[in-house]
């Protein structure tokens, strides 16, 4: 399963470089959100940095919904999905392939909005250790979650205004965490973030389980 | 003679409608056979039938020794479809596309550069994304993909169709030297008379799910149904193959 994991990743991340949609357009559409933000709320600086976490995770989903549709499409070209389902690969592979290479490309997105949240909303980074555990545990769970749902909706004609609806909801519980982890970091209380990140730990792993075990069937019946 | 295909009263449904119904084949090891009939006829689905793409519900159905109604994942790692559709990544370049199927399918790297020079996939081509290819390009690639992983069973649906005449030729060659290997051919296809010429025996499908019993294809009518796949091919036959009509 791992063999076929890290050729189903090393596929996904060639074609990102290649076709360069993730530099060019959903790293340039997720810094934007961010930058519409601080023209909603500003000149309330304040208030800014207070809801930071909140607009900072909220921006990575709107990212993160991009990813995951552009993941999704790759395989639903041209007969890929049948060429899939012939070469044997172990769906599992295929799952854990895809949701990592969503993941390593979300976890770009966040620093770029990392910084860009630093620069625009003058935010101090604090609690580093709970920010990145936070931070990984978020995006695997998101990475999981929306390559699952990405392979549900796929061959739908509606797919691409039904992933959000159905994928949102979903990773509530994700966005809730992950903010209430980074606003416990940059307050300089860690330690009422930890509880927040055993959470999205929990998440990851079941979303990421669920998502093997289910990928063969998803598969099968598209 | 193994029997390499073993469909008997076979039933297939594409969503809730039969797409063959009743339908009858055997292709032994080392065949080459040819399905004939009008667009419609379940030609396709029979090939897709046989790489366990499409569910066989009733009747029997055994490919390579698997019961594709009990299981088909076990058959599909021994069958290569060549399709309508390239399953290429448009993205990549030609090279990446079949170095990435020839892995998936457990090729090693020596069958992967075999693969990309028995289709004349060299030089500058190699490094062209699969999206700016021209359709006969992408055909190529595509068999290149299925080259590296030396199927036992190769199931060809108009394999012929956007190649150039050099390439058709080059196809026949392939396909040739598969079956002298131990492979077994099951193709479809409009161009009858190049068709004709490489298979072994002709089925001729009519009135959308009715097969009519396998008869000799003319370029193979005086060396018996089942050749053997080492044996040199005789001068294709001008007559017309002997098809009998099931109604």
């Amino acid at each position: 399963m791992w063999r076929d994991a890290a050729l189903v990743a090393g596929r996904d991340l060639r074609v990102e470089l290649h076709s360069r949609v993730t530099t060019n357009q959903v790293a340039p559409f997720s810094v934007l959100v961010l930058i519409l933000f601080a023209f909603a709320l500003d000149p309330d600086r304040q208030l800014l940095e207070r809801l930071a976490s909140g607009l900072y995770w909220t921006a990575v989903l709107f990212a993160a919904l991009l990813a995951i549709s552009r993941s999704a499409a790759i395989d639903e070209t041209d007969g890929v999905r049948d060429a899939l389902r012939l070469s044997g690969i172990d769906p599992a592979g295929v799952f854990v392939g895809k949701a990592a290479a969503v993941a390593i490309i979300l976890l770009g997105l966040e620093v770029l909005l990392g910084v860009g949240v630093v620069v625009l909303y003058g935010v101090d980074l604090a609690g580093a250790a709970l920010v990145v555990v936070a931070a990984l545990a978020a995006t695997v769970a998101v990475a999981a979650t929306g390559t699952l749902y990405g392979a549900l909706v796929s061959g739908l004609r509606v797919r691409e205004t039904l992933l959000p609806l159905l994928l949102l909801p979903v990773l509530a519980p994700v966005l809730i965490g992950a903010t209430r982890a980074f606003e416990a970091a940059l307050a300089g209380v860690p330690a009422d973030g930890w509880p927040w990140c055993g959470l999205l730990a929990g998440l990851a792993l079941l979303y990421a389980v669920a998502g093997a075990l289910a990928y063969g069937t998803l598969l099968e019946g598209s | 003679m193994e029997q390499v295909v073993h469909l008997r009263a076979a039933v297939a449904l594409l969503g809730r409608f039969p797409a063959l119904a009743g339908f009858d084949l055997d292709v032994a090891r080392g065949e080459i056979v040819l399905l004939r009939g009008p667009n419609g006829a379940g030609k396709t689905t029979v090939l897709r039938a046989c790489a366990g793409l499409v569910p066989v519900v009733r009747g029997e159905a055994v490919v390579l020794g698997h019961d594709l109604r009990l299981d088909p994942r076990p058959v599909r790692r021994h069958v290569g479809l060549l399709g309508h559709a390239t399953g290429l990544f448009d993205d990549l370049t030609a090279a990446d596309n079949v170095r990435f199927w020839g892995r998936a399918c457990g090729a090693d790297a020596g069958d992967i550069a075999a693969a990309m020079a028995l289709v004349g996939l060299d030089g500058r081509l190699r490094n062209v994304a699969a999206g700016r290819l021209s359709a006969g390009q992408r055909r190529r690639t595509s068999l290149a993909c299925l080259l590296a992983r030396r199927p036992e069973l190769w199931l060809l649906d108009e394999p012929h169709a956007g190649l150039d005449h050099e390439t058709r030729d080059q196809l026949d060659a392939l396909i040739g030297r598969a079956v002298e290997q131990g492979a077994t051919v099951l193709l479809a296809s409009h161009e009858l008379d190049r068709a004709e010429s490489l298979a072994h025996r002709v089925v001729e499908l009519a009135g959308g799910m009715t097969v009519a019993p396998a008869a000799p294809a003319p370029g193979m009518s005086r060396a018996g149904m089942h050749a053997s796949p080492t044996a040199p091919r005789e001068a294709p036959d001008p007559s017309p193959p002997e098809v009998t009509h099931v109604a």
